[in-house]
């Protein structure tokens, strides 16, 4: 259907010129419709986005910016906020815990992306070769996944300190089996999940080429290495970016598994700012102005990440 | 060569069922744990419950009375089910509408969505907590509404994706038959978008059911408390913890979890296999 004239109406509310307007190319047809339909919508917007809207700003948008405010602020609730400036921030120098978790959060990071992701693109590799019971095994190791924080930390806890027992010791004798058990934790929970989006990746890489690679003669590691990996390179940054945001964020599972026992030694960030804001009366802004570190830490970390894979991702 | 490589599948299946058993190995653990005494959940952890060290289920009712299990789970139900209802309807109505009518107040909150995603918990949740207070939204309907707010990011990001994939043409159509745009989203937008809808449900159903520490800041913890919370109340003070009760309320904690995995499992890995593409 053709619309009237009148209606042209570029999206900037410009009357279309009455060259373009002859030749009535396909585009310009269809900016008019789109602007009809725009109109018809507009008014609608109280019912379509204002709950949302509303909730989102309750949810997130006051509290953010609320927030960064605070972080320069001494206060005990939120309306009680003197501003000081900076001195939140120069305070965070001075409480060596939140060094000390600033530290063990990335080498946990560092160590359980690794590890996860390895161990995925393994099992994946290893499930898409048609073995008998395939969808069992990838049942069972997706399960964790649907189990919370919480009730993982103490069914590990259960586990771990069983087995320390055997040699004397508990989780929370020193920070480093905190870490290797909360690394454990964190791989048996993670693993199913990237197994799934490594599967559906490699599942698209394209038979021909990996044929046409056979053909041409190249090993099976030849292959894995020129044709899949490049292949699966989204799987690859989707994987990464889920288990480093994960981990760096990682609040539930440290709080049941040891809880930063022994004396804070294996408190990651997340819990570090639970405590400071809850656990000493008078740091509140402190733990604000952590958390405004920590958001800029996960901003960054998370972009650079994206920014490097992505440019390994071929065009497909 | 055919009957070597179906020699390796077939080791490949035997080492594979062996690492699942051991990969079931800690709720199985937990399971045999939980039918044992007290005193011999951390002393002996590996042994078989039996003879004197047999409790029948003193443990599930210990635990249940505890914590208030079937409070907190009729709660934490309420919570998840509520809430990822009002965001797929909610959200989807927003990012149907921030696709198709171009201004910059939709395009801001388009962006301010994609940029909620990297903000994490802890950098709101102290002014969240107060807020919600100040509103007197502590009770699961008002936590309802926080999750709204707080999963729209994502939720509008996906929805985004998809509805920028549906042809013009069909909304149109709708249009010109007379249809209202609330018609025409509930008659023809909505239907078409379901597998995105699916997706979506099942992200926020998993993070929500096994969420503590928002409902934990934000409900009212005297009068409700989720699975999360209650479980983690265990632990009382001076860190002991009731290892009895404990692993029976974990047994009953799974146990649900595990049944509606097994049945919707295709819709899941589905669900999280789309979600990572588009995230």
């Amino acid at each position: 259907m053709l619309c009237p004239p009148s209606r042209y109406k570029l999206p900037c509310g410009h009357i279309r010129c009455p060259k373009s307007m002859d030749t009535r190319t396909l585009e310009g047809i269809k900016k008019g419709r789109v602007t009809i339909m725009e109109k018809a919508i507009k008014k609608y917007f109280p019912v379509f986005v204002l709950p949302t809207l509303i909730a989102f700003s309750i949810g997130f948008f006051a509290p953010f910016i609320m927030g960064v405010y605070l972080s320069f602020c001494k206060f005990t609730t939120v309306t009680d906020a003197k501003f000081t400036g900076l001195s939140n921030y120069t305070k965070i120098f001075s409480d060596s815990t939140f060094g000390h978790a600033f530290w063990y959060t990335a080498a946990f990071t560092i160590v359980s992306v690794v590890l996860i992701n390895v161990l995925a693109f393994a099992v994946a590799l290893l499930l898409t070769r048609k073995i008998r019971g395939t969808n069992v095994f990838r049942t069972v190791f997706f399960m964790p996944n649907l189990i919370g924080g919480i009730i993982l930390g103490y069914i590990w806890q259960l586990l771990l300190n069983g087995i320390l027992l055997q040699f004397g010791r508990t989780l929370t004798y020193s920070s480093t089996y905190g870490f290797w058990g909360l690394v454990i934790l964190i791989c048996w929970q993670q693993v199913g999940y990237m197994m799934i989006i490594y599967i559906a990746g490699i599942q698209n890489v394209p038979g021909e080429l990996v044929e046409a690679a056979k053909i041409d003669g190249a090993s099976p590691v030849q292959i894995l290495k020129n044709v899949t990996l490049p292949m699966v390179m989204p799987s690859i940054t989707v994987c990464t970016f889920l288990t480093l945001t994960n981990s760096f964020k990682l609040f539930d599972q440290n709080l049941a598994l040891t809880a930063g026992e022994p004396s804070k030694m294996s408190e990651m960030l997340a819990l570090n700012i639970y405590n400071t804001f809850y656990g000493r009366t008078g740091w509140e802004g402190v733990g604000q102005a952590k958390a405004v570190i920590f958001f800029v830490l996960v901003a960054v970390i998370s972009i650079a990440q994206n920014r490097l894979t992505r440019v390994k991702e071929v065009q497909q | 060569m055919n009957t070597n490589k179906s020699r390796t599948n077939g080791l490949l299946t035997v080492i594979f069922s062996v690492i699942s058993v051991f990969y079931m190995f800690p709720i199985l653990l937990v399971l045999l744990n939980s039918f044992k005494k007290k005193a011999y959940i951390s002393k002996r952890p590996f042994a078989l419950p039996t003879g004197k060290m047999f409790v029948q289920l003193d443990n599930y009712v210990n635990g249940i009375k505890k914590t208030g299990f079937f409070e907190a789970f009729g709660w934490t139900l309420f919570i998840t089910v509520g809430s990822v209802v009002v965001i797929i309807l909610c959200t989807s109505m927003c990012a149907w509408y921030i696709t198709r009518v171009k201004n910059r107040l939709t395009s801001a909150i388009y962006y301010v969505c994609l940029f909620s995603m990297i903000v994490p918990f802890q950098m709101v949740m102290f002014t969240l907590s107060k807020i919600a207070n100040m509103l007197h939204l502590s009770t699961p309907w008002g936590l309802i509404i926080i999750y709204l707010g707080f999963g729209a990011g994502l939720a509008v990001f996906m929805f985004c994706g998809f509805v920028k994939s549906i042809p013009l043409e069909i909304e149109e159509a709708a249009m010109i038959d007379g249809c209202t745009p609330i018609q025409t989203y509930f008659r023809v937008v909505f239907p078409i978008m379901k597998p995105t809808c699916i997706t979506v449900a099942i992200l926020q159903a998993m993070w929500i059911w096994n969420d503590y520490l928002l409902p934990l800041l934000v409900l009212d913890i005297k009068k409700y408390k989720t699975l999360s919370i209650a479980i983690q109340y265990l632990r009382g003070g001076y860190g002991s913890i009731d290892m009895g009760a404990m692993m029976g309320v974990l047994v009953l904690a799974i146990i649900p979890i595990i049944i509606f995995y097994l049945a919707c499992q295709k819709y899941i890995i589905e669900g999280v296999v789309a979600g990572a593409v588009k995230g």
